[in-house]
């Protein structure tokens, strides 16, 4: 694996406050576990970005890399790695998760 | 009070009849002790979708795994999956494709 994938990927990351590694783009998911977490991000109106592996055979291996974790989607939040769709999907109804944005001082844009 | 799934002679089942199904239930078994175990074979719901171009029909590829063990005391959820994750390596390097978790220290309610 190239370091510049893992470079690549840590720019995305740092840049984006909310970044979402996912099949597919948030209009079109191609995966109904990415789907969900779009839904997610979607309902809680929290801003963020997305990068499609399947656009990229580097980045489909190398968020798995990265992140030492085998199975997209992935989200960062703040740089911190949250989990995939399972963990998320807890964390939102649990409330975790919308505590862990206004936490990270992440606002919720207008509806 | 444990909900028990199915009628294994140790409380624990696997409902996906399949090889890497049997493998992964028996995996997780030995090395969680848990006291609910259940492996769904999801893969037929899967076996269209854009990322499964190239795999042959019938592969076991997605499973949706229910585990309740004493083992995840302490462990944050994603410490709890990585463990999981790192116990079924092999099955990842080999074609597994997606793992869905459900891994509670205490029996769903």
């Amino acid at each position: 694996m190239s370091d510049a994938i893992f470079t690549k990927i840590q720019a995305q990351i740092d840049a984006n406050p909310v970044m979402l590694f996912m099949k597919g783009d948030r209009m079109f998911p191609q995966c109904g576990f990415s789907q969900r977490v779009v839904q997610i991000l979607d309902h809680l109106h929290v801003p963020y970005q997305t990068a499609n592996v399947l656009e990229s055979a580097e980045l489909r291996q190398g968020i798995k890399d990265f992140s030492q974790w085998p199975t997209v989607p992935q989200l960062y939040v703040k740089g911190e790695f949250i989990g995939g769709c399972d963990i998320v999907t807890a964390m939102f109804q649990s409330g975790e998760l919308e505590a862990l944005f206004s936490e990270k001082g992440i606002a919720a844009t207008a509806a | 009070m444990a909900h028990v799934h199915g009628t294994g002679d140790d409380g624990t089942t696997g409902r996906g009849d399949g090889p890497r199904a049997r493998r992964i239930a028996a995996i997780l078994r030995d090395a969680l002790a848990p006291t609910v175990l259940d492996v769904q074979d999801d893969s037929a719901r899967h076996a269209h979708h854009a990322g499964m171009r190239g795999h042959p029909e019938g592969s076991e590829t997605h499973f949706d795994v229910l585990v309740t063990s004493a083992r995840f005391e302490g462990l944050s959820r994603v410490q709890r999956h990585r463990l999981v994750h790192d116990l079924l390596k092999d099955e990842f390097a080999t074609g597994l494709h997606a793992l869905s978790l459900h891994l509670d220290v205490a029996d769903h309610a």
